[in-house]
């Protein structure tokens, strides 16, 4: 059995971590399973929406540690991984994270990376790095206090005590919860009503939204107001309004 | 020593509080024990109720104070240790337990022993027991879930009366305030509560526990939370065996057999 496997529904690609005996531990073999999953995905023109998701109890509870025990400084500095977390970075459709369970270390800075985060009441959040005398490596110190502010974040990332699904939630990190049994179908349905809009307009809102972290506000309107633009060359847009106006459900084809 | 006593037959697992010449009051063995049992109770899916009574002519005196004898020159105990150690842990437990949980109230129930008693999902109180919330009069505050329970199951004027007086409630007042299900006359309360017990332990398991978690996450949740989650535990227990069991019983007037899945 594959540890990644691929399940389609319809044009959503659901991709489910699954080394169980590892805790879905994300190992750079994993890293790279997955990065060549969202590259396929992000090039075939009948996949919408990516959802990530784990097993029960756990999303995954971090990086392989015999993997990280084994570098040196040197070997560090050239640490593959560097290059497989900016390939699953770059992908440019929406990417939703079911958690059920730990999302612990790079589990969480996956979890971090997507776009959105449905939990199930049994997930936990949780940057234990600092336990093991190092620091979070792939986004953990940065994205988690854009999504949580200073406080918590700084709290998690210095204490390494990992969140439950309820103050997830309350921080802003996490946008859904359900009883862990519907987490994985919420979230499908969910990656069902975005892929029933047009491809386009998701990619251009997706990257809109992912700009606005790395621009000041003038630049980002200006960069939005490009991306709308933009859309204004696409069939799909006058489907959209015409579907809107003609009071019918529209077509979209990606154009 | 055992000062838990559990037996389990019939899906029921009885756990007997067992400090008789102490009323059953809680020392850091007792409670190390009673987490033991309740590890069982949530891992073992052929116990399917959980009974809760006391050895004795008491039901739980709540802490024992001998172990709380403090040296007036000493430093000031900690006493939230205790309660994060033990007791908000019993309380979670118990609370989140997917099965029901009986408490025959057999005498006393005093302090923590009151508010663990009244915490449980069906009370059945011995006519001659007694409720006392005694923090109060020691200087302390209800703990063990007393001070949410206590407004949620008596209403805030008589959860004020009886947190800051401190007074002996009977079973009888207790059950006609609506904070208990049944009083009964002390000798037939192990059969009453035995025969519930084992009633409950052969019912759909699986839908009784999200009835119960539904119940208690209605303590907290607006109407509109509320119905939602109502839709999502509709959801999941349509898909359980027993659901399936019981619409094809009765379409096919046979007898019921739950497997509590």
């Amino acid at each position: 059995m594959s540890e990644l496997i691929q399940t389609r529904h319809g044009r959503v690609l659901q991709l489910t971590l699954n080394r169980p005996a590892a805790r879905n531990a994300l190992n750079n073999a994993l890293l790279g399973q997955l990065a060549e999953a969202l590259e396929a995905a992000a090039v075939d023109n009948t996949i919408s929406v990516c959802v990530i998701t784990g097993d029960a109890r756990f999303f995954a509870a971090g990086a392989d540690l015999n993997e990280m025990a084994e570098k040196d400084l040197p070997a560090t500095l050239n640490d593959v991984r560097l290059q497989l977390w900016a390939r699953i970075n770059i992908f440019s459709k929406p990417l939703i994270a079911a958690v059920n369970g730990y999302a612990l270390g790079a589990g969480c800075e996956l979890v971090l990376l997507c776009d959105v985060v449905i939990a199930g009441e049994s997930a936990r959040f949780g940057l234990p790095e600092i336990t093991l005398g190092i620091m979070p490596g792939a986004g953990g110190t940065q994205r988690l206090i854009r999504c949580v502010g200073k406080s918590l974040a700084s709290k998690m990332v210095l204490t390494g005590e990992s969140i439950t699904a309820r103050q997830a939630l309350a921080a802003g990190l996490v946008s859904d919860i359900h009883p862990d049994a519907l987490t994985l179908e919420y979230a499908l349905q969910q990656a069902a009503q975005m892929a029933r809009h047009s491809p386009l307009a998701l990619q251009a809102a997706k990257q809109a939204l992912r700009q606005s972290q790395e621009v000041p506000l003038q630049a980002g309107l200006a960069q939005e107001r490009q991306l709308f633009t933009l859309l204004a060359g696409t069939e799909d847009r006058r489907e959209g309004i015409a579907a809107f106006l003609q009071k019918r459900s529209p077509e979209f084809k990606g154009r | 020593m055992d000062f838990i006593l559990s037996h389990v037959e019939h899906g029921v697992m009885t756990l007997t509080l067992n400090r008789p010449d102490r009323l059953n009051s809680f020392n850091d063995v007792m409670h190390q024990q009673l987490a033991e049992c309740l590890k069982q109770a949530e891992r073992d899916e052929t116990i399917r109720c959980l009974l809760i009574t006391g050895a004795g002519r008491g039901f739980c005196a709540g802490q024992d104070l001998n172990d709380r004898n403090v040296d007036p020159n000493g430093p000031a105990p900690d006493l939230g240790m205790s309660v994060e150690r033990f007791y908000n842990p019993l309380v979670r437990r118990l609370a989140a337990l997917p099965k029901p949980v009986i408490c025959a109230v057999n005498g006393v129930a005093a302090g923590a022993g009151a508010t663990l008693a009244l915490g449980c999902d069906i009370v059945i109180a011995a006519r001659s027991a007694n409720f006392v919330m005694a923090f109060s009069k020691l200087g302390l505050v209800p703990d063990c879930g007393g001070t949410w329970l206590l407004p949620r199951v008596a209403g805030r004027a008589r959860a004020m009366g009886l947190a800051l007086l401190g007074e002996k409630l009977s079973a009888e007042q207790a059950h006609a305030w609506g904070m208990i299900w049944q009083v009964v006359d002390d000798a037939a309360l192990v059969d009453t509560a035995q025969q519930l017990a084992v009633h409950l332990a052969a019912q759909p398991t699986f839908g009784l526990g999200l009835i119960k978690q539904a119940i208690n996450a209605s303590e907290t949740n607006t109407l509109n939370a509320q119905l939602d989650l109502e839709r999502d535990y509709q959801r999941i227990a349509g898909r359980s065996a027993d659901y399936r069991e019981g619409v094809s019983a009765f379409l096919n007037k046979r007898a019921l057999h739950f497997t509590g899945k």
